[in-house]
């Protein structure tokens, strides 16, 4: 397998600095990278689980809506970006490991290199209990 | 082919008996077969470019990196430019707001150079690449982005089984965790894959490199590390710092000799060697 682009390296080299949960996709949806805040939310470690795609990472994390109904994954800010190449955001609930619910906001992103092509996204999530 | 190492010095020419042996200008290095000539980066090093035994199509290509004055202040006195009889490419990578044309016309033009772009004799034709893979003559060429402040290529020729991989100006380990163990993460690693010759940027020291982070530089062990990782053969570390004296870079070299070994030489790059790969 080829490298990846040097625009979804440099985004993975930022994810790896903070301390906010990011997720990397490529343009098919496949989870290929995300950082060690984000290993929380997933309940999985990056290393054990490797890349993954997305049927499996949009359902893991479990989203739902205000009224506890699950969210389809072609609501999540990342798969509406993925879809459009668009920034998206959105709040939803997920339930935790601990089988707790709680608030997040996500902001996603496309990845558009220089020479103007969609490479991948990025989804940063905040928590918003107190959105 | 043959590949001659013309520039090694990063960012600013400097002359002077301390740095005369490893050599005082910046990037260049050229690379010959068959009468083919391709020149890699323009800094004052293309001074020192000949034309190759057999050279007879009249056509030289000039592969730039990046354009980073330390990489094309050569090109204005590159007097091949000046023959009406030549025809001159230059591939440089694209930007995603002005042509390559339009950038290097900052610097070919008043009142930083007396000559127009426009009104250089030869015949010239500019080429804008990305992650391109091109051939010219006898030579395959790959050419890709790589973490470098603004749009940067490094370069792979190819010649039969042979390859050289030309990486001047690139900071591979920027991050958090320095250079990433999974070779998809890797930038520059495409190129330098199992190449037989690679120059490299290696302008610090470790400990030079801590407060430089982010400059589009790499720690010489860093280079060592991504050599290693890219399975080469030969690397030069290069771009050396302008301070960087003959008797600083010699005790470099022999504390590098440690970590010579069977499957790969580790060199600090000179101006004016040549390397024959076949």
């Amino acid at each position: 397998m080829a490298a990846y682009e040097i625009e979804i390296i440099l985004n993975r080299q930022l994810a790896d600095c903070l301390s906010i949960p990011v997720f990397i996709t490529d343009t098919a949806g496949n989870l290929i990278f995300y950082n060690e805040p984000a290993e929380i939310i997933l309940g999985k470690r990056f290393e054990d689980t490797g890349e993954m795609p997305v049927a499996q990472w949009s359902t893991d994390f479990k989203p739902m809506k205000e009224d506890g109904s699950p969210m389809a994954p072609e609501e999540l800010p990342l798969v509406h970006t993925l879809t459009y190449a668009t920034p998206c955001h959105k709040s939803f609930w997920i339930e935790s490991l601990q089988q707790k619910r709680q608030r997040i906001a996500v902001t996603s992103y496309p990845i558009i290199g220089r020479t103007g092509k969609f490479l991948g996204a990025v989804a940063i999530f905040w928590n918003s209990e107190n959105e | 082919m043959i590949v001659n190492i013309r520039g090694v010095r990063g960012s600013i020419p400097v002359t002077g008996p301390e740095t005369a042996g490893y050599g005082g200008n910046t990037s260049c290095a050229d690379v010959s077969e068959a009468g083919w000539l391709l020149v890699l980066d323009g800094g004052s090093g293309i001074q020192k470019v000949t034309m190759p035994p057999g050279f007879h199509s009249r056509r030289i290509d000039i592969l730039l990196t990046h354009l980073h004055l330390d990489h094309i202040q050569g090109l204005g006195f590159f007097q091949p430019l000046f023959d009406p009889s030549m025809e001159i490419h230059i591939w440089g990578p694209a930007s995603s707001s002005r042509t390559l044309h339009a950038r290097l016309s900052r610097y070919l033009s008043p009142p930083l150079f007396p000559v127009l772009i426009r009104d250089l004799p030869c015949k010239l034709v500019l080429h804008d690449i990305e992650n391109s893979d091109f051939e010219i003559g006898p030579f395959k060429i790959k050419s890709r982005f790589v973490i470098h402040p603004g749009p940067t290529v490094g370069f792979r020729v190819e010649s039969g089984a042979f390859s050289f991989c030309f990486l001047p100006d690139h900071e591979p380990a920027l991050g958090g965790r320095g250079l990433p163990s999974n070779p998809n993460w890797i930038s520059g690693y495409d190129l330098a894959r199992e190449s037989s010759l690679l120059y490299h940027d290696a302008q610090y020291t470790k400990p030079e490199y801590a407060g430089r982070m982010g400059w589009g530089h790499s720690s010489m062990e860093d280079t060592v590390s991504f050599s290693k990782a890219v399975g080469t053969r030969h690397v030069l570390l290069g771009h050396h710092d302008p301070g960087r004296t003959d008797p600083q870079l010699d005790i470099l070299q022999r504390s590098f000799d440690k970590l010579n070994r069977d499957d790969i030489n580790i060199d600090f790059a000179r101006e004016g060697t040549s390397f024959r790969l076949e």
